[in-house]
């Protein structure tokens, strides 16, 4: 029985006692959020595995007979898109956004929770007709992820027949299923706030996802006109994007249609697409950052503005991604301004990161690591964004592994840095257990250091012209043979980096059954979420009465106070505070008396 | 703006007494109904700006021939459109209806503005399903002609848009018929009301789009600078 999401309930008795209401058909959002990170992780290691295959023809060449050009060119398609869309996308929003929005607004459910439910079970269906065309004939399509036409549904293309088909069909489902949850995501921030929750006193892990889901709601509708329009080229032989063309020696029956027109819906979808991943990555990373810095959150005011200022200014650079397409001058200006401009606001969240940071009480947890670790690669990523903003540098670096290496570091490992600094950070309120942080250090330095040893190389492999989208390098003039050296220790590299997510995999079955017991807030935080009745928190979240919020999400270290944090939902009357000597002067070291709690080792 | 009132609070201060740093205790749920509708609205309105754009720069390829203007065209006379118009407005009307004898709990009138509302809906789709059956009729199939294409797009999506609406209205309907509850059904129909009434609108959009001459395509285009 679902709970209406904001109404304090006197009768707790009814939760639902069958397995079958409660984890399958369940309407509660926490249940739907696990279902939601447990397909995205499982098709995220699909994702993961079609890399390493992809790495194994780069790095050794002719070696592995059963990955031939066409085999290559659809693990890159297949590993892209599920990365981008049915992991990132769908576990920030449907499994963070689902799990936290309710807990951290102080509210029992989402405002619509069949609605929540059903989107999950579309989003599934989804990843099943994605999955489904690896056993089509001619397998999944090798349209590349941006699936341009005409290509991608010629024949020549893997998958032209069955594989594009099954593609766009799942995306059609997911941005229904999105929308779905989409809906609900803004309208519970919306509407069903506790009592004191106002905007800009909520986390900003929720400022995050919510402006990622306006982004998301209007974006994707780019994605679902160009899909549904392609469909209608393939199937009913429209020329929508289909320009008059011969191909194998026959004249096709297409005209005039206009492939640059995909191209430009694809990417008005495709750059919000990177803020839709990143602002949720930034809002929780802040969150993971004060807590365990024992600091409220540098510049609050600044970063909510950063967010929706990124937001806004996300629908106005998409064309930076076509430069090399080609387009008026004057365009191409325009479009390098807008994308420095996003620059201003991106820079400044990572000063006020780092100036959390600064004289911070920094504990380092496992989650911190991988905080602070995102912001090693956020800013390297986006430093090399900022080169290829630029036309006149963007257009020789294209088509190399420069752009492979900016957007993997960018759009690939940072968000990934914070997914799992928020799965060390919040797994304690999930499931109630600790992760063992031994395996969690293990799994940080491995996958830290191990994309450093990835990327940075493919950085340099770019300036050397060593072009992307290829099966094999061949012989050539300009690229020297140490580059394919390099390619064999990148690829060696990625598989160490592929193989220790198995130490974080072990790690969550592991904790999950013999985990430390955590308590319900060990990190000592402020927002609402810890603060529940039970952990993991019982469907209905808050008991009989909702909790009533009396301050903003960042009251750490607060002077004179007993405790280094004040929870949103204790008024200032209930507040402990530390007799001050009147001899002595207010000092600051007052305050790290109390260190904190911290991690079990 | 509130808007910006609210992002330049500064949430660290404690609040000044009587600033009124509470929202509203407790769900509306007309008002979680109406911030959705807008959103979804918001979201359909993207799906045809976009289709319209793509319309638009479309209309300026050499292969791409009007569905209006000369006399041959099969939009040169658009009654049967109009017709459909009509009938998609009474549906917006018999809602509007519903919304009033729900208010005023009149079973009588809730049961009439009901069904007029559900069958003016269903007949504006089949109605609109036989000008498909015309223009077919008359050789102009889906993929013969970009014009062609996006009348089918625009008013198969547009329909789409419409039987979701009904779902929604099915489900009012069947909610009321169970609980007898009038308020929760005016709710449900003021949320269907504003949607039909979007519905109605995009149609009148559709219409005047879709039935220009080439001539004023080619000075929308050069207005929008394609």
């Amino acid at each position: 029985m679902p709970h209406t999401a904001i109404a304090d309930q006197p009768d707790e008795s009814h939760h639902p006692t069958k397995f079958i209401w409660k984890y399958i058909w369940s309407q509660d959002h926490k249940v739907i959020a696990i279902q939601y990170a447990v397909t995205a992780i499982f098709v995220g290691l699909i994702a993961l595995v079609l890399s390493g295959l992809m790495r194994l023809q780069l790095g050794f060449p002719n070696t592995f007979s059963f990955i031939d050009p066409s085999a290559y060119i659809q693990f890159v398609t297949m590993h892209g898109m599920i990365m981008v869309i049915y992991l990132l996308t769908a576990l920030f929003l449907g499994g963070f956004g689902n799990y936290l929005i309710p807990l951290m607004i102080g509210a029992r459910d989402m405002v619509f929770p069949f609605l929540n439910m059903l989107s999950y079970w579309v989003y599934l269906l989804s990843v099943i007709v994605l999955l489904a065309s690896f056993f089509v004939p001619g397998g999944p399509t090798g349209a590349g992820w941006t699936l341009y036409p005409p290509q991608a549904i010629l024949q020549g293309t893997p998958g032209a027949d069955w594989g594009i088909l099954l593609m766009l069909l799942s995306l059609a489902i997911f941005i229904v299923a999105f929308t779905m949850g989409g809906l609900n995501y803004v309208t519970t921030v919306l509407q069903a706030r506790a009592k004191g929750m106002t905007l800009m006193r909520m986390p900003l892990s929720i400022w995050g996802i919510f402006v990622a889901t306006i982004l998301g709601l209007l974006a994707f509708p780019a994605l679902l006109v160009s899909a549904i329009m392609m469909l209608f080229d393939k199937l009913i032989g429209t020329s929508f994007f289909m320009p008059a063309l011969v191909s194998m020696g026959e004249q096709l029956d297409y005209s005039g249609g206009s492939p640059i027109l995909f191209q430009h819906l694809f990417w008005f979808f495709g750059h919000p697409e990177v803020y839709i991943v990143a602002l949720p990555a930034f809002g929780m990373v802040s969150d993971v950052i004060a807590t365990h810095a024992r600091k409220n959150i540098f510049g609050y005011r600044q970063m909510v503005w950063a967010i929706v200022a990124i937001g806004g200014l996300s629908f106005i650079v998409w064309a930076h991604h076509m430069y090399v397409s080609g387009m008026n001058p004057y365009f191409g200006f325009f479009f390098a301004t807008t994308t420095l401009i996003i620059a201003v606001p991106t820079a400044i969240k990572v000063y006020n990161w780092v100036l959390t940071l600064w004289k911070g009480n920094i504990h380092l947890t496992t989650a911190m690591l991988f905080a602070i670790g995102f912001i090693f690669t956020f800013t390297h990523g986006g430093l090399t964004g900022l080169f290829l903003g630029n036309v006149v540098v963007d257009l020789p670096l294209s088509d190399t592994y420069f752009v492979v290496a900016h957007f993997h570091m960018v759009m690939g490992v940072s968000p990934i840095m914070v997914l799992f600094a928020a799965i060390y950070h919040w797994f304690p309120k999930i499931t109630g257990k600790h992760l063992h942080k031994g395996m969690g250090n293990a799994h940080f330095w491995v996958t830290f250091l191990g994309t450093y040893a990835v990327y940075l190389p493919m950085h340099y492999l770019g300036f050397l012209g060593v072009p992307r989208r290829y099966y094999a390098m061949g012989d050539t003039d300009f690229i020297p043979d140490s580059a394919q050296t390099l390619n064999a220790s990148i690829t060696v590299a990625a598989l160490i980096v592929g193989l220790a997510q198995l130490i974080f995999i072990f790690n969550l079955l592991h904790s999950l059954r013999k985990g430390k017991p955590a308590g319900a807030n060990p990190w000592g935080a402020t927002t609402l979420e810890w603060q529940t009745e039970h952990t993991p928190p019982r469907h209905g979240n808050w008991g009989t009465h909702l909790p009533e919020v009396h301050r903003w999400a960042y009251d750490y270290s607060v002077p004179n106070a007993k405790d280094d944090f004040i929870p949103q939902n204790v008024a200032d009357q209930d507040v402990v505070m530390v007799a001050v000597p009147e001899t002595a002067p207010l000092d600051v070291s007052q305050q790290a008396i109390d260190l904190g709690p911290g991690e079990p080792s | 703006m509130s808007l910006l009132k609210t992002l330049a609070e500064k949430p660290w201060l404690p609040p000044m007494a009587g600033a009124g740093f509470a929202p509203p205790h407790g769900l509306i749920p007309s008002a979680a109904g109406r911030t959705a509708l807008k959103f979804f609205i918001a979201v359909a309105s993207v799906i045809f700006f976009l289709l319209t754009i793509t319309f638009l720069s479309r209309t300026q390829y050499p292969d791409f021939q009007a569905l209006a203007g000369e006399p041959w065209q099969p939009f040169s006379n658009t009654s049967q459109l109009w017709l459909n118009t009509a009938i998609l407005l009474l549906a917006s009307i018999a809602l509007r209806w519903g919304v009033v004898s729900s208010r005023q709990q009149n079973l009588g009138q809730i049961t009439i503005a009901l069904v007029a509302a559900s069958l003016f809906s269903m007949m504006f789709l089949f109605a609109q399903f036989a000008v498909w059956q015309q223009l077919y009729s008359l050789g102009y199939f889906v993929s013969s002609n970009p014009a062609n294409s996006y009348f089918y797009l625009f008013t198969g999506i547009h329909g789409l848009h419409l039987l979701g609406g009904l779902v929604a209205l099915a489900r009012c309907t069947v909610l009321f018929t169970t609980r007898r509850d009038c308020t929760q059904l005016n709710r449900g129909l003021a949320l269907c009301r504003s949607y039909w009434d979007f519905l109605l609108l995009i149609w009148l959009f559709l219409f005047l789009l879709l039935t220009l001459s080439s001539a004023s395509y080619r000075a929308i285009a050069v207005l929008c600078g394609f």
